[in-house]
């Protein structure tokens, strides 16, 4: 019988280190790992703590200055041929063996579907705290506290969350929430080879398949262009207009749940939470599971028949009228500007 | 193999649109919230039950919660379900995802011999999705998160599951016991069996186990089980926003917006 539990090593073991899991896909750095890097040098800067990036995978070595240049001190690089391609099987093992080596104070990844998949195993695994899905993450700089914040019930409720006696302190920060550095290539970094012991008949789980698009990444856009139910799966008419602003096409649930956009479209709770410069939203109720997609957005314009829509409520530029008249206009006068005037 | 021994893990959350905050107090107000089946659990359950319909076997409903839970889980039954097993003890309160992947798991392994574990992607509430794998580690057992579909090769005794990640699919093979986190909106939840409705609802119709039925270590349930505390809450701060009214004819606006856009290019 316990007292209470207890993590497998404990503050007085930790390193004051902040580490990082490096998710890659198709040889390349996930966005979201670049941003932990950034947030993660300020905090590490903040408290004289080291930051690490942890960096699995097979042939994947020229990653690491990417991940230097991004803010990395060290770089722990683990490179297998059984590791490349991510299962929880062989990176559960291996995260969790360069956990106990290392010692970090705090362990954090993005909160992508591989992200949690692996820190929601490993924190049962080392009895550790786990949050999920950050929208924020600060370092106490006296106590060493991480201190996690997370949107809950729907988003209309902020939470901060803590595991001051267990170590690590992990948490998964959702994708889009910090910005981006640029990249310093002048940055100089420690890579250290991790050894691992890898065979066959460890890995249970077998990957088939992994079929990755031409890599849709609304966090990224500037301009972006948003269309509801009431659209009615017109986003060909929401593209001319994006085409014209250079930015992209995104969806609320509904149209996504129809098979009219792809569900990587999807802004929101439940889908992505982007930072435009300017978000437009055609045909959107603005329902609280949505709006919090877009809260980060500099300037919103809401185009909606209802005059009464809550999404107005969200919105700098409110304009009362069926998106089916008003975006094909909009994307006439943008073009029209763009020809020189004789 | 037509035995195949399945649970599903169910919760009932409030409905997020009516939680706040209390200003004064800054405690959570879930009094005035209405509570409801998580809605991915119920995607988790139809899809426990169309695995069950094309490979046979049954399906425990498995959940932990206090006793209100009771009057929502039978929808489970309702919808086809076997069995429901409430996990509820005053102790289990204040429990974090560690300390509720160990109850769950006790419950799990108290069934004993369980093929198929089916999660939903996330509660609306709690809203970690770290149960699903955390109870995979507990059992010490395979796991596959994000399904939208799962197949079954019943000669290879292998599940295979597609999995979606940004961008696209995977699709992974894994034998069986294993734990399914499934995602959210990938089936259309059945209705209930109108002739199961008020037998499913009968009283006594679950069973209740407690921390001494599931000889469950104190110090790893309920807030001695659980790492993380909920340090502030605050009612997310909503950005000021102009709401800005802009009138006219579809050009007019037109012309206005090309006007605001073309400063923020
Ligand atoms: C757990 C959970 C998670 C969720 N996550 C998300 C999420 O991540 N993202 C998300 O979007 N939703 C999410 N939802 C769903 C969300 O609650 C809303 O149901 C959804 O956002 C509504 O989409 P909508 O505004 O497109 O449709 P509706 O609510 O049907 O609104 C359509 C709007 O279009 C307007 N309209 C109709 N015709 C026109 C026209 N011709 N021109 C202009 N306007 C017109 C109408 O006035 C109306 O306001 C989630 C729900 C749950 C329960
Ligand atoms: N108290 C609980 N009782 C039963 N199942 C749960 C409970 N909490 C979480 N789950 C399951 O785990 C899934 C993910 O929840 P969460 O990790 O809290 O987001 C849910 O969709 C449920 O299937």
């Amino acid at each position: 019988m316990t007292e209470r539990v207890e993590s497998l090593y404990g503050i007085d073991e930790e390193s004051k280190a902040i580490w990082v899991f490096l998710g890659q896909i198709g040889g390349n750095l996930e966005p979201v790992s670049l941003e932990l890097l950034t947030h993660g040098r300020q905090l590490a800067d903040q408290a004289g703590w080291t930051l690490v990036g942890l960096l699995l995978g097979h042939e994947v070595g020229h990653l690491t200055e990417q991940a230097i240049a991004h803010g990395a001190d060290e770089v722990w690089l683990a490179d297998h041929p059984l590791l490349e391609e991510y299962t929880i099987d062989t990176y559960g093992r291996v995260v969790f063996d360069a956990i106990m080596e290392g010692k970090p104070s705090a362990f954090i990844a993005g909160a992508t579907p591989n992200g949690r998949d692996l820190l929601g195993r490993l924190a049962v695994r080392l009895r550790a705290g786990l949050t999920a899905d950050c929208t924020d993450l600060k370092l106490v700089t006296e106590t060493g506290i991480l201190i996690s914040e997370v949107t809950g019930f729907g988003g209309g409720v902020l939470a901060l969350i803590e595991a001051p006696t267990h170590r690590p302190q992990m948490a998964t920060v959702r994708p889009g929430v910090f910005p981006l550095s640029e990249a310093d290539a002048s940055r100089k970094g420690r890579i250290i080879d991790f050894q691992v012991l890898l065979s066959e008949d460890m890995l249970k789980t077998e990957v088939v398949e992994t079929v990755v698009g031409a890599g849709v990444d609304l966090t990224q856009a500037e301009m972006l262009v948003i269309g509801g139910r009431g659209i009615e799966g017109d986003f060909e008419m929401l593209r001319e207009l994006a085409d014209a602003l250079g930015g992209d096409i995104g969806a609320t649930r509904p149209p996504v749940d129809d098979g009219f956009i792809k569900r990587e479209r999807q802004i929101g709770q439940t889908g992505v939470v982007c930072r435009p410069k300017v978000a437009i939203v055609c045909g959107v109720s603005g329902a609280f599971h949505f709006a919090v997609g877009i809260q980060d957005a500099e300037t919103v314009i809401a185009i909606n028949t209802d005059p009464e829509a809550p999404m107005f409520e969200f919105a700098d530029y409110c304009i009362v009228g069926d998106a089916a008249q008003i975006v094909p206009a909009l994307t006439h006068a943008l073009t029209l500007e763009k020809v020189p005037s004789v | 193999m037509s035995d195949l021994k399945i649970v599903v893990c169910m919760k009932v959350v409030p409905k997020p649109e009516e939680v706040g905050v209390d200003k004064e107090t800054m405690r959570l107000d879930r009094e005035n919230a209405r509570s409801e089946m998580n809605p991915t659990d119920m995607n988790a359950l139809e899809m426990a039950l169309d695995f069950k319909d094309r490979y046979g076997g049954s399906i425990d409903v498995v959940s932990m919660g206090p006793p209100f839970f009771s009057h929502f889980l039978p929808v489970g039954l309702a919808m086809g379900a076997n069995h429901i097993y409430l996990l509820s003890d005053r102790d289990f309160g204040g429990a974090d995802t560690l300390a509720t992947t160990y109850t769950l798991a006790l419950g799990i392994r108290k069934i004993g011999d369980v093929d198929l574990i089916f999660c939903g992607e996330e509660s609306s509430d709690g809203a970690t999705g770290q149960v699903p794998p955390g109870i995979a580690e507990w059992l010490d057992i395979n796991q596959i998160t994000m399904v939208n579909r799962l197949d079954y090769d019943t000669e290879r005794e292998m599940v295979r599951g597609q999995r979606e990640i940004p961008g696209g699919h995977q699709i992974v093979d894994t034998p069986l016991p294993v734990v399914i986190s499934v995602a959210t909106a990938s089936n259309e939840p059945r209705f209930m069996d109108y002739r199961l409705k008020s037998w499913a609802f009968e009283d006594e119709r679950i069973t209740v186990w407690n921390v001494d039925d599931l000889k469950a270590d104190p110090g790893y349930v309920g807030e001695p089980g659980s790492p993380t505390i909920v340090s502030g809450l605050e009612q997310a701060p909503s950005r000021e926003r102009r709401m800005e009214f802009i009138d006219g004819t579809p050009d007019e606006i037109a012309l206005r917006l090309a006007g605001i856009l073309e400063d923020r290019m």
